[in-house]
């Protein structure tokens, strides 16, 4: 099995005695898209932060395509671009010079970066700002940026560090879009996120990480086979003074035209539907009540 | 491997950087040095100088020159890397060259090669004023005299680099200049002969490093000198040497720059 990313026993230990990962062990295999979920200060930066050569370790051992970055840091971060959390460039560049300057850093010639430059910052939507001063950039363009800088090289591994943290939804959709078209052409996404519904739309394999260990790391697919229960908000057509009781099917009154019904995994909401109906209560419309995945987030992070 | 021509290019695409950087801002990089030499020569050189006389047999205003080019080169020098350097560091923009396959020493000499490009630009602008109001000028060793001004500029930007490493805030890189550059350079035969000053200040002077590298400029450019050529070149060199392994130590150790 070939994996883009492999870390073993990885330890830090900052200067301040703070223990931000306590001996991970993570793989993520070619072509995955990958989220590394957890809380704020779980250890997801640190963990990125030394795979990108920005972070030392204190003990453990990174590969990036069976590459050690003891052995040979430079090949590895030839295959390796990362998105970081925080803006990373200078403020009165141009963006033409910032995104061909990283390529250059590459060793990728200046004619050969104009024309990459060109070709990703038309995908990203980017060219028409070329020429303007980064620091005069939006919040949204200036993430596109950032991302357009981490593509330069045409990079095996892309990391993303919160890439959607403060961008407004329609952006966030189109840059959904646009990294799975990437992950579609064989590139390997890690993602970091506190939008959880991003992990759950984009990624295929998941790990959750929870005070510098990580405490989950599987399947999207097998993590939501696991809920036994889901939430479901039922507008209702008539308002009623009190939540129906019906066996199974626990249920609260939020308000009187909004029923929130528990439906455990071996009942059939239909039978819901009907045995509402035997009530003479009828349902408009219906969502889930939360996020899904941000319930089994809350559960492991709680442990 | 990483291939020799893909650092090459990575170290050619940092000092265009380096060098684009200091000439965009050429109103704040440029012209004062040209603006505050010229005032040296007006009041110490053509107002003051002429009744000074002359100082090693020399008019009074050409003496200065050789102080003053190299006071320049050595303020620009450091300056240029250490704003360039704590520049990116406060930007964050460093960690567009921690993320690259660039080697730390590529890195070091990129930014060096930004502040011995402005240092020596800044020389031969200083040069060019100084004829204004010496015109009969005449550089006596030429190829001494651009060792001297080459090996300067590699040296005070190496100290820069370091200055800037340790650099937390924007203060930081202004009381090294401020507090202990400035009056050495003053100290340090740019304005005078140390055979003018007594025995105890002169044996003091010897101690004082800017000395050597004043002196020696001025030896490239006037053939006069008060300290001995040969041991000033071999200090200075051994000095880039000590610095530049200093320089690669903190990189490669991250201080500074990596968590």
């Amino acid at each position: 099995m070939s994996y883009a990313l492999e870390i073993s026993n990885l330890k830090k230990i900052y200067a301040n005695n703070i223990v931000a990962l306590n001996g991970i062990d993570l793989k993520v295999q070619e072509g995955d898209f990958f989220a590394l979920l957890g809380p704020n200060g779980a250890g997801k930066s640190s963990t990125i932060g030394i795979v990108g050569s920005l972070v030392n370790k204190s003990s453990g051992s990174v590969k990036i395509f069976d590459i050690d970055i003891d052995d040979n840091f430079s090949e590895a971060k030839r295959l390796l671009g990362v998105v970081a959390q925080e803006v990373n460039f200078g403020n009165f560049e141009k963006v033409i010079d910032i995104v061909v300057t990283q390529g250059g850093y590459y060793g990728i010639p200046l004619r050969e970066a104009l024309i990459k430059a060109e070709n990703v910052m038309k995908r990203l939507g980017l060219w028409d700002k070329r020429n303007d001063q980064a620091r005069t950039l939006s919040g949204g363009y200036k993430r596109r940026l950032m991302i357009a800088k981490a593509l330069i090289h045409e990079p095996k591994l892309l990391i993303l560090d919160e890439p959607t943290a403060g961008v407004d939804i329609e952006l966030r959709r189109e840059m959904w879009q646009f990294l799975k078209e990437i992950n579609d052409s064989g590139t390997t996404i890690i993602l970091t996120t506190h939008y959880l519904e991003e992990a759950e739309q984009l990624c295929k394999n998941i790990a959750i990480i929870d005070h510098g260990e990580i405490v989950e790391n599987t399947s999207m697919k097998d993590l939501l086979s696991r809920l036994d229960v889901q939430g479901f908000v039922l507008d209702l057509n008539k308002p009623i003074n009190e939540a129906p009781i019906i066996d199974g099917f626990p249920m609260r009154l939020d308000d009187p035209t909004t029923l929130v019904a528990a439906v455990s995994k071996d009942k059939n909401i239909n039978e819901l539907f009907k045995l509402l109906s035997e009530k003479s209560i009828q349902v408009n419309s219906m969502r889930n009540e939360s996020n899904r995945l941000e319930e089994l987030f809350i559960e492991m992070v709680k442990r | 491997m990483y291939r020799r021509k893909e650092i090459f290019n990575s170290l050619i695409t940092l000092s265009i950087k380096e060098i684009r950087r200091f000439m965009r801002i050429w109103v704040q990089t440029l012209v004062p040095p040209a603006v505050t030499m010229s005032l040296y020569f007006v009041i110490f050189g053509s107002l003051i100088g002429p009744r000074i006389g002359s100082m090693d047999g020399l008019d009074y205003i050409q003496f200065m020159i050789p102080g003053l080019i190299m006071m320049s080169v050595i303020t620009n020098s450091y300056a240029n890397v250490t704003s360039s350097f704590y520049g990116v560091k406060f930007q964050r923009s460093i960690e567009e060259l921690l993320v690259s396959p660039m080697p730390n020493w590529a890195i070091l000499l990129g930014f060096i090669i930004g502040g011995v490009s402005r240092g020596i630009l800044i020389g031969f602008i200083v040069y060019v004023v100084s004829l204004f109001f010496y015109p009969a000028f005449e550089v006596v060793n030429p190829g001494l005299t651009l060792l001297v001004l080459f090996l300067t500029a590699i040296l005070f930007s190496l100290m820069g680099f370091i200055n800037a490493v340790f650099a937390d805030s924007f203060d930081d890189i202004s009381i090294i200049p401020t507090f202990i550059l400035t009056p050495l350079i003053y100290l340090g035969g740019v304005f005078y002969s140390i055979n003018i000053l007594p025995e105890f200040w002169r044996n003091v002077s010897m101690v004082n490093p800017m000395l050597y590298v004043v002196n020696t400029f001025r030896e490239g450019m006037l053939g006069v000198s008060d300290v001995s050529i040969p041991f000033a070149l071999g200090m200075i060199f051994s000095f880039i040497v000590v610095f530049t392994v200093v320089c690669l130590y903190l990189l490669n150790k991250g201080i500074g720059i990596r968590q």
